[in-house]
C-alpha cells in the first residue's frame, strides 16, 4: 500500500512535466535502459547465475519493466521525428527494428519471453497506430504464423515449453506445471455469480491457489465476489483503456498521439495477458495484474504509463507543435 | 516553404486520418478482447459453476477414514484379554513426503528417535508401495505428538493421528494364544483393495485368535470429513460417522489364571494347560518363554524380534500347541486304564529288581520296587509293573485307550495349527520304518517313550477325560450353554480305581508327595512324568548336564479327588525331570480356589528369578542388545575380542524320544 501510495505520487510528479519534456527525454531514457539492460546482463555473467534486477542501493529495479514505456516513447519519438512522406518507405522501418534489436535482445537472455514479447506488442502498437503499410502487418503475422512452431521448438527453454503444452492442456498435468491453471479455473468457476463472499474463498484461503495476492489475484476476487465481481474489475479496466484512448484522440501532437495510444496499449497487454493466463486461454507467463497484484516493478511501470497518460491529458499540445 | 508546408498539412493530416483510424481499430480489438474475458470468466462461472464447485469441494474436503476399534478379547468372566487404548501415533505416507532424509531427521529430533527405529522407518520407506503408511512411533506423549502436530507445514507426508491401538494387559501371558495385529501387507492390500487397510492405525488379526476371528473383531471404519489447506492441514472438522467397533469375543480362559500361570513358570521353558472338567473349557494354555503381544502389534524393533528367535527356549513357538513331548510316565494311569480293560487284575504283583530283559535287551526301571502291584505301580510310578502286564495285554489295548482319551488327536479348536504328534501302533511303524511291531516297542511305550508323542493340551485333555468320565473336547470359546460331553466307554470302577492310585500319587507314598495342595478338604490328584531326552549314557539328565540334555519334566493332575473339577499339565521343557513340574502344577491348581496363598507362593520365587516376566524381558533384551553392540565393536576392532570361552562340552546327542 506504501509502494502504492508512493508511485501514485510519482504519477502525479510525472504528470506535472509537458510533453515537450518527454520528447527531450525519450531517446535519452531508452539508452539509459539499454545500458541498465546491459548492465544485468554483465552483472549475471560476473556474478554468477542470471538475474533481472539492479540493486540501485536504495530499491532493485527491473530495467526490463522499464523499457516497456521507454520504448514506447522511443519509437513515438522516432515517428514524431520522421518526416510524413518518408512513411511508406523502408526508412520507417529499419530504425523501428533497430530500435527493438537491442532490448529484445538483452530481455531475451535474462531469458524473459513474456516481457520480450510485450516490448514488441507496443513499439508494434506505436508503429501500426503512426502508419506503417497495413501489409506489413499482415505479412508479418503471416510470417508469424509460421515461425511460431519453429520458435517454439527450437527457441524456448525447456520450462517456457512446458508452459506451453500445459497452458493447451492443463488436466494433463494437474499436480505440476497444470496445477496454477487448473487451480484458479477451480476458483473462478466455483465463485458462480455472485460469489463465495468476502473472505471466504477457499481456494485461495486453504492454499490451492497458488500466487493469491499477486499473479492469480483476479482468481481470488473471482472467487469471493462471482462473476459480478468480475464484471465490474472488467468495467474499470474499460474504463481505463478508454480514458486511456480517449487522451490520444485528444492529443494534438503526434508524439503525445502515438505515446498516449503506446502506453494503453501497453497497459492493456498486462491485463489482457493476466486474465486470458488466469482464465486458461494464456500461459502461465508471470504478468501480474495492474493495481490488484502485490509486487513492486510492474507497478511501477504502471503507474510511469499512467503518470505520462496524464500529463498527455493535462498538456495535449497543439496541433503542429512548431507554431506555438 | 508554403508549398512544403502545404504537403506537410496534407500529410499530416493523412496522418492524423490514419491514427484515429487505426486508434479505432486498437480499442475495436481492445474491447474484443475484453467481450472475450468476460465472456471466458462467465461461461468459467455460470456454465461450468456446478463442475468447478464440485472440484473445489473436493479440494478442500478431505474424507479420511476412521479406523474401527477391534473388538475385544475377554475371559470367561469378562475381563480384558485384548483391549483398546487411546493412543498417539504419527505415520508417513510414503508417496506425499518431499524431502524424506529431512523429514525423518525432524522427526527424529522431535520424537527422540533411537537408531534402531531409524533404520527400521528407512527400511520400511525403501519397501513400502507408495500408498503404504509407515509407522513412525505410537503410544506417544501429548507433548510429543503436539510437537509434531504444529510442524506439519513443513512435514509434507506425515500424518499424525489419535485413535485406538491393541493393548494386551497381561502382555506375553497371552502371546501364543491371542497372537497380535499389524499392518496390512502388500499381498493383503491387493487381494482387497479396500483404502481402509492403508488407512494408518489400522491393524489387522495377524496370529492367534486375533487372525482367526478377523472378520468378528474387526468392526466397521467410520469417517470423517475435514476441512484442509493445500498442504493437508487440517482447518477443522466438518462432520464425522463414528466406527462400528468389532464385536467382543468371549473366551473360556480365566486371564488371571493364565497371568498366573504364566507367571508361575519363572525362567523355565514350558507349558500350562487347565481345563474345566465339567465343559471342557480350556482356562489357560501358557506356553513360556513368550513374545508381548504388545511389542508385534506397535511393529516389533528388529534387535527385539532377533532376541525372540535366537533364544534357544524358543519364544516364538506356542509350546502348549506345537510342542511334542514323549509324554513319559504320566500315560500311565491311562495305561492302567488299558490294563484293567484288558482283564488285568489290579491287585496282582510284579516282582521289579530294578528293570527287565527283553529279547536281548535289558529295559531299566529308575529303582527297585520290589513287589508291585497297580496302586504301587501308579504311585511310585515302577516301570517294570508296566513292562511286564503292557506284554501281557498286549499293546494294541494301550494304543485303543490312548486314542479314547485324546492322545495323538487334533481338536477342533480356532487355533492357526497343532501338532498333535504320534500314538504309535502296529501300523503306524510298519508305515513310517517299515517294520513289524516288536515286543520292545511295546515296553517303550508303555511307559510313554520310544516314539510317542503329545503336546501338553492333549496330556490335558487326557486327565480331564479321566478325572470326568467323560469324552471331553477343549474349548477356547465360552458358550455358557453348551451341552455335557457324553461318557466315556469306560467302566466307572476302573476311573475310579485310577483316580485313587493319582491320588495315591500326591497324598500317599507317592513320587509327588510335594504336589500336594496346601488346602483343607481339596486333594489333588496326579502323575508324574521324567521323559529322557538324551539316552542314559550321559547320565540322568537331571539339573547336573546342559540344559538341552536335561529331561523333560511333566505332571498331570485334577483336582478334587473326590469330584473332580479342574485338570491341568505342566510340561518344563529340560526341567531335568517331574520335579520341576508338579510345583507349578500346584500352585496353578492353589490359584483356582485361594488366589491368596498361591500370590504368597510366586512373590518370594519371582524375586529370585529377578522381577515379573516384563522386567525379565526387557532386562534381557537390554543384555542382547548390549551384546549385539559389543559384537559389533569387536567386528569392526573397536574392541578387544573377550577369552574364548569353554566351548559346551557335549556336541552330538540329538534329541532323542529315548
Amino acid at each position: 500500500m506504501i509502494r502504492f501510495m508512493v508511485f501514485l505520487a510519482m504519477a502525479i510528479v510525472l504528470s506535472r512535466f509537458k510533453e515537450r519534456f518527454w520528447k527531450t527525454i525519450a531517446f535519452p531514457v531508452y539508452t539509459v535502459v539499454v545500458i541498465m539492460l546491459l548492465g544485468v546482463e554483465l552483472i549475471g555473467a560476473v556474478g554468477g547465475g542470471s538475474q533481472r534486477w539492479l540493486n540501485l542501493g536504495f530499491i532493485r529495479i527491473q530495467p526490463s519493466e522499464l523499457m516497456k514505456p521507454a520504448i514506447i516513447l522511443a519509437v513515438a519519438r522516432f515517428y514524431d521525428l520522421l518526416p510524413p512522406g518518408q512513411i511508406r518507405t523502408w526508412g520507417a522501418v529499419w530504425p523501428l527494428l533497430l530500435l527493438l534489436a537491442f532490448p529484445c535482445a538483452l530481455i531475451l537472455l535474462q531469458p524473459d519471453l513474456g516481457t520480450t514479447i510485450t516490448v514488441v506488442s507496443g513499439a508494434m502498437t506505436v508503429a501500426f497506430l503512426a502508419g506503417l503499410p497495413m501489409r506489413l502487418f499482415v505479412g508479418g503475422a503471416a510470417l508469424l504464423a509460421v515461425l511460431a512452431p519453429l520458435a517454439f521448438f527450437f527457441g524456448l527453454e525447456d520450462y517456457q515449453q512446458r508452459r506451453v503444452t500445459t497452458f493447451l492442456n492443463p488436466e494433463n498435468d494437474p499436480l505440476g506445471a497444470g496445477y496454477h491453471i487448473s487451480q484458479s479455473k477451480i476458483a473462478i468457476g466455483s465463485g458462480g455469480i455472485f460469489g463465495k463472499g468476502f473472505l471466504n474463498g477457499t481456494q485461495s484461503h486453504l492454499d490451492y491457489l497458488p500466487e493469491g495476492h499477486t499473479d492469480f489475484v483476479f482468481a481470488t476476487m473471482a472467487e469471493e465476489w462471482g462473476l459480478m465481481g468480475g464484471v465490474v474489475v472488467l468495467f474499470c479496466f474499460f474504463l481505463l483503456f478508454r480514458w486511456g484512448l480517449g487522451v490520444a484522440m485528444k492529443a494534438r501532437t503526434r508524439f503525445s498521439q502515438l505515446a498516449a495510444a503506446g502506453l494503453t496499449t501497453t497497459i492493456f497487454f498486462y491485463v489482457a495477458i493476466n486474465l486470458m493466463m488466469v482464465m486458461g486461454l494464456a500461459p502461465v507467463v508471470g504478468i501480474p495484474l495492474p493495481f490488484l497484484s502485490h509486487g513492486g516493478s510492474s507497478m511501477m511501470t504502471i503507474m510511469i504509463c499512467v503518470g505520462i497518460l496524464m500529463s498527455i491529458d493535462r498538456h495535449p499540445g497543439r496541433r503542429g507543435g512548431a507554431f506555438a | 516553404m508554403s508549398s512544403l508546408g502545404g504537403g506537410k498539412t496534407i500529410s499530416s493530416a493523412v496522418q492524423a486520418l490514419t491514427f484515429s483510424r487505426r486508434a479505432t481499430i486498437i480499442g475495436g480489438l481492445q474491447a474484443g478482447i475484453g467481450i472475450l474475458l468476460a465472456g471466458r470468466m462467465a461461461y468459467i462461472s455460470v456454465a461450468e459453476n456446478e463442475r468447478y464447485q464440485l472440484l473445489s469441494e473436493s479440494n478442500r474436503v478431505n474424507l479420511t477414514l476412521v479406523p474401527p476399534r477391534r473388538g475385544w478379547l475377554i475371559d470367561r468372566n469378562g475381563k480384558p484379554v485384548a483391549n483398546n487404548k487411546t493412543d498417539f501415533r504419527v505415520d508417513i505416507i510414503p508417496d506425499r513426503m518431499r524431502d524424506k532424509e529431512k523429514t525423518i531427521a525432524t522427526l527424529a529430533e522431535l520424537l527422540a528417535l533411537d537408531q534402531e527405529t531409524i533404520e527400521r522407518i528407512n527400511k520400511e520407506l525403501e519397501q513400502a508401495t507408495s500408498f503404504q503408511p509407515v509407522q513412525v512411533a505410537t503410544g506417544l506423549d501429548w507433548e510429543n505428538f503436539a510437537a509434531v502436530s504444529v510442524r506439519l507445514p513443513d512435514l509434507p507426508g506425515v500424518s499424525p493421528r489419535q485413535g485406538f491401538s491393541r493393548f494386551y494387559p497381561t502382555g506375553a501371558a497371552v502371546g501364543h494364544l491371542a497372537g497380535y495385529v499389524g499392518i496390512a501387507s502388500a499381498e493383503d492390500y491387493e487381494k482387497n483393495p479396500d483404502p481402509i487397510l492403508v488407512t494408518p492405525g489400522y491393524k489387522i488379526g495377524k496370529d492367534g485368535l486375533e487372525k482367526t476371528f478377523e472378520d468378528r473383531l474387526q468392526g466397521k471404519p467410520g469417517a470423517k470429513r475435514v476441512e484442509v489447506t493445500a498442504r493437508g492441514k487440517i482447518v477443522r472438522e466438518l462432520d464425522s460417522r463414528p466406527d462400528t467397533p468389532g464385536k467382543a469375543l468371549q473366551l473360556t480362559l480365566d486371564i488371571d489364571l493364565q497371568e498366573y500361570a504364566a507367571r508361575r513358570l519363572g525362567p523355565e521353558s514350558g507349558a500350562v494347560v487347565v481345563m474345566d472338567c465339567r465343559s471342557g473349557d480350556i482356562l489357560t494354555m501358557t506356553s513360556m518363554p513368550s513374545f508381548d503381544p504388545n511389542s508385534f502389534s506397535d511393529g516389533i524393533g528388529q534387535t527385539e524380534y532377533g532376541m525372540l528367535r535366537d533364544d534357544d527356549h524358543v519364544p516364538l513357538r506356542d509350546k502348549a500347541l506345537k510342542g511334542l513331548f514323549p509324554p513319559g510316565s504320566t500315560i500311565k494311569p491311562m495305561v492302567s486304564l488299558a490294563l484293567l480293560r484288558g482283564g488285568i487284575d489290579p491287585e496282582e504283583t510284579v516282582r521289579c529288581g530294578g528293570g527287565m530283559r527283553v529279547g536281548n535287551r535289558f529295559f531299566n526301571c529308575h529303582s527297585n520296587h520290589g513287589t508291585v502291584d497297580m496302586m504301587k505301580a501308579n504311585a511310585q510310578s515302577c516301570d517294570t509293573y508296566f513292562y511286564r502286564m503292557a506284554l501281557r495285554v498286549g499293546y494294541d489295548t494301550i494304543a485303543l485307550m490312548a486314542r479314547e482319551l485324546g492322545l495323538g488327536a487334533k481338536y477342533d479348536l480356532p487355533v492357526a495349527s497343532q501338532s498333535y504328534g504320534t500314538v504309535p501302533d502296529t501300523q503306524w511303524i510298519k508305515k513310517r520304518h517299515d517294520r513289524e511291531w516288536a515286543d520292545f516297542d511295546t515296553v517303550n511305550s508303555a511307559i510313554g517313550q520310544g516314539f510317542f508323542l503329545s503336546n501338553p493340551l492333549q496330556l490335558c485333555v487326557m486327565a480331564a477325560r479321566m478325572a470326568s468320565g467323560r469324552k471331553l473336547e477343549p474349548h477356547l470359546l465360552y458358550d455358557k450353554d453348551r451341552r455335557a460331553a457324553p461318557p466315556l466307554d469306560i467302566s466307572p470302577e476302573h476311573l475310579s480305581y485310577v483316580r485313587t492310585a493319582m491320588s495315591e500319587v500326591v497324598n500317599g507314598a507317592g513320587t509327588a508327595r510335594r504336589a500336594r495342595l496346601p488346602l483343607e478338604n481339596i486333594e489333588l490328584g496326579g502323575k508324574t512324568g521324567t521323559a529322557q531326552v538324551v539316552s542314559l549314557k550321559y547320565g540322568r539328565g537331571g539339573r547336573d548336564v546342559p540344559w538341552k540334555f536335561r529331561d523333560h519334566g511333566l505332571f498331570v493332575c485334577f483336582a478334587p479327588v473326590d469330584n473332580p473339577r479342574y485338570a491341568a499339565a505342566v510340561v518344563i521343557q529340560h526341567g531335568g525331570g517331574s520335579g520341576a513340574a508338579y510345583p507349578v502344577a500346584r500352585d496353578v491348581m492353589t490359584f483356582l480356589y485361594d488366589r491368596d496363598k498361591a500370590m504368597e507362593r510366586l512373590a518370594p520365587l519371582e524375586e529370585a528369578w529377578g522381577g515379573t516376566i516384563k522386567t525379565r524381558m526387557d532386562r534381557q533384551l537390554a543384555e542382547y542388545r548390549a551384546n549385539l553392540e559389543l559384537e559389533k565393536a569387536i567386528a569392526e576392532g573397536r574392541q578387544p575380542p573377550p577369552a574364548a570361552e569353554d566351548a559346551n562340552a557335549a556336541t552330538d546327542g540329538a534329541e532323542l524320544g529315548q
